[in-house]
């Protein structure tokens, strides 16, 4: 396992090319997320506004 | 032909909907494709006989800078199908793939950048495949400063459509870059003289990974573009059903 980590000394390039990666996926699937939800709960306050006036 | 589909695509309400039945899909295909391609890159993949294990880098960076033109090549197309046809939805499309490729023209500089400290003793060379993607990087930028800039929807779109189209000049710069000038990058990863120029051991995880990457921002494009949709439909009738029927 120390050996697999330790790729061949190249660790400190490795590593944090997948971690910086990962970091990017996951920002942007939690950007995605809270982008479509913000705009859902925008929808919904304006039908339920809109349904009150009517 | 029959271009039925590509009007059906257009209606806001039909995209929102076709994409929220998409998107699980994208999304488990991109895990499975993912999680294989890890395997493959870091535990199966023997080490290269010339970079030893620094080039397990490229199996990140590689599907990265492969994402970063495409999602521009997304982009523009889009950018242009919503300025001839004037559709909405394009437009929307458009707007919902800038960040996600400003994220990873970012990603395959930096991960380029650590790859390129061992093998070729420095983090930046003013190379024309790395100035070229760093443009790609600035053409982002540029295309979502532009859009914050005008509060005026229909008028965003347009200029940043333009934008968009303009830039495109710098795709085949950034592929044929290898070619056309002295670089200190490696030639193209995938093909060489129409063969593959790595074996499958190699191969085979690279090219998971990538359609890992491409399914990934399939689904990450089609929830921003739902979104999207949302904002610049807020008025319309349909989104109270859609909402409700809790799509």
């Amino acid at each position: 396992m120390m050996h697999w980590l330790y790729m061949g000394g190249y660790w400190p390039y490795v590593w944090p090319s997948y971690l910086l990666t990962l970091f990017a996926v996951t920002l942007n699937i939690y950007l995605a997320r809270r982008s479509l939800s913000a705009a859902k709960s925008e929808a919904r306050r304006r039908a339920q506004a809109q349904r009150s006036e009517a | 032909m029959n271009w039925v589909w590509f009007h059906r695509l257009g209606s806001p309400p039909h995209f929102f909907r076709i994409a929220g039945r998409m998107i699980p899909w994208f999304a488990w295909l991109a895990a499975i494709t993912g999680i294989a391609g890890l395997i493959g890159g870091l535990g199966l993949a023997p080490p290269d006989y010339q970079q030893g294990e620094g080039y397990r880098i490229i199996f990140v960076h590689v599907p990265a800078a492969v994402l970063s033109t495409t999602a521009y090549a997304v982009m523009a197309s889009a950018a242009a199908v919503g300025l001839i046809w004037r559709m909405n939805v394009a437009h929307a499309v458009a707007a919902s793939s800038a960040a996600v490729g400003a994220w990873f023209t970012f990603v395959a500089l930096a991960t380029g950048s650590l790859w390129g400290r061992p093998m070729w003793g420095t983090y930046w060379e003013w190379d024309p495949r790395l100035v070229s993607e760093l443009v790609l990087l600035f053409l982002y930028l540029g295309y979502m400063g532009l859009r914050s800039a005008i509060d005026d929807t229909a008028r965003a779109d347009r200029a940043s459509a333009v934008l968009a189209l303009v830039g495109v000049i710098n795709l085949p710069i950034i592929h044929y870059s290898v070619d056309w000038w002295n670089s200190l990058h490696q030639g193209h990863t995938l093909l060489k003289f129409g063969k593959a120029s790595m074996p499958p051991s190699m191969l085979v995880p690279l090219l998971l990974m990538m359609l890992a990457f491409t399914l990934y921002f399939g689904a990450i494009l089609l929830v921003r573009a739902r979104g999207e949709i949302l904002r610049r439909e807020r008025n319309a009738r349909w989104i109270g059903e859609a909402i409700g029927a809790g799509s």
